[in-house]
């Protein structure tokens, strides 16, 4: 098949995807979307002729727009415009799981400082703010008193971009030291792993340590209903287990990545990680080739 | 720095050194100068050009 890959920087986690590519004897175009300019109306040759697109675009607003000319092109592209705008968001990630029933953190969103003051008093200490767009931790508080609630939102306010003035608040979840990532193709789960730290964001940590997670069926079931709540793909589901469950839920999910990373993963797995993904990729391309054949 | 087959080696733009690249290094790959820790992206293989990364940016993340 030929695979177009959008990026703007190979990483390990392209580097192991495109050699998975190579070995397997596809044809692999890069795509380097910083040197490109898209025409709304008429097809970038870099997007002709091919089976199927995967974007490991590292910027997210790259990401929306690349998902949504590659469809315009008419080339599927991986993960969808759909998934991507869901996943972009933690807000509209957020509204996807509790829409889907996915047991998901308590979390509220507001527009200025007064009511953001509202949302984590509602809460209570400790609770958590995060920017609605960004990743790897950053820019996340835990709020322990009032006193930081009112420096942090003014800090937000005065100082931040736009997307700093939405508020997006959420319970603090008293997890073990320790977050789950699962990486899933279209709900099925390729591996996971583990991700342990003394500090409350225990996924992107300085001396964070990983280790494999076996899914149980709990953890699986969430899985399948989470990928299917943002339109499915190839997706990083991180959940948090709830250190003392009231009902039958031990898992919480507190988001979906669209652009996910597996580096680490494969570090932590005995599983080949490019290998499931391209055998994934081999099945999509496969799938829509018969559903043209077949009209 | 060794010259055999399975390495190559070029300039870092940002100290001047020479360092030590895979040999299947390709365009647009990340790599690091193993001592200052400094991101380079590898701009052309033939010969090998290195340019300091861009910085991280807010947007950027799974
Ligand atoms: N509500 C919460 N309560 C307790 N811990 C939390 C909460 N939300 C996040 N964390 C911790 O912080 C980490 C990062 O959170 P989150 O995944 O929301 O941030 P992120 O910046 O989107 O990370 P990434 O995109 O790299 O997955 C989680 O892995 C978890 O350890």
């Amino acid at each position: 098949m030929k695979v177009g890959v959008c990026y703007s920087r190979i990483r390990k986690d392209e580097k192991l995807l495109l050699n998975e590519l190579r070995d397997r004897g596809h044809e692999v175009e890069k795509i380097d979307v910083r040197k490109l300019t898209f025409d709304v109306a008429d097809t970038h040759e870099a997007f002709e002729d091919l089976d199927i697109v995967v974007d490991r675009c590292l910027a997210t607003s790259r990401s929306l727009y690349v998902t949504r000319f590659a469809e315009s092109y008419g080339v599927p592209i991986v993960n969808s415009h759909e998934t991507a705008d869901v996943c972009a968001d933690k807000a509209k990630n957020s509204l996807a799981l509790e829409d889907a029933g996915v047991p998901t953190p308590a979390t509220k969103v507001a527009f200025t400082k007064e009511t953001a003051l509202e949302a984590i008093e509602s809460f209570g200490y400790p609770c958590v703010i995060k920017p609605v767009v960004g990743s790897w931790g950053r820019l996340m508080a835990k709020i322990d008193s009032r006193d930081a609630a009112e420096a942090i939102l003014e800090h937000k306010a005065t100082l931040g971009h736009y997307e700093h003035k939405v508020f997006y608040v959420q319970e603090y979840v008293d997890k073990p030291d320790r977050d789950i990532r699962v990486l899933a193709t279209d709900g099925e789960p390729i591996a996971g792993m583990v991700r342990s730290s003394d500090h409350w964001i225990t996924n992107a940590a300085k001396g964070a340590t990983t280790d494999v997670f076996e899914l149980d069926e709990q953890a699986r079931a969430l899985v399948a209903r989470a990928s299917e709540a943002v339109g499915g793909g190839l997706l990083g589901i991180d959940l948090m287990e709830i250190a003392d469950p009231e009902g039958g839920d031990r898992y919480t999910v507190h988001e979906i990545n669209h652009t996910v990373e597996f580096k680490a993963l494969q570090e932590a797995v005995d599983i080949d990680v490019p290998g499931a993904v391209v055998d994934w990729l081999e099945a999509k391309v496969a799938s829509e080739a018969a559903e043209v054949t077949s009209g | 720095m060794t010259d055999d087959a399975d390495s190559n080696v070029a300039e870092d733009p940002i100290t001047g050194e020479e360092i030590e690249l895979p040999a299947d290094v390709e365009v647009g790959e990340i790599v690091d100068n193993p001592v200052t820790g400094a991101e380079l992206e590898v701009v052309s293989v033939d010969p090998i050009v290195l340019e300091e990364a861009p910085e991280l940016e807010e947007d950027w993340g799974e």
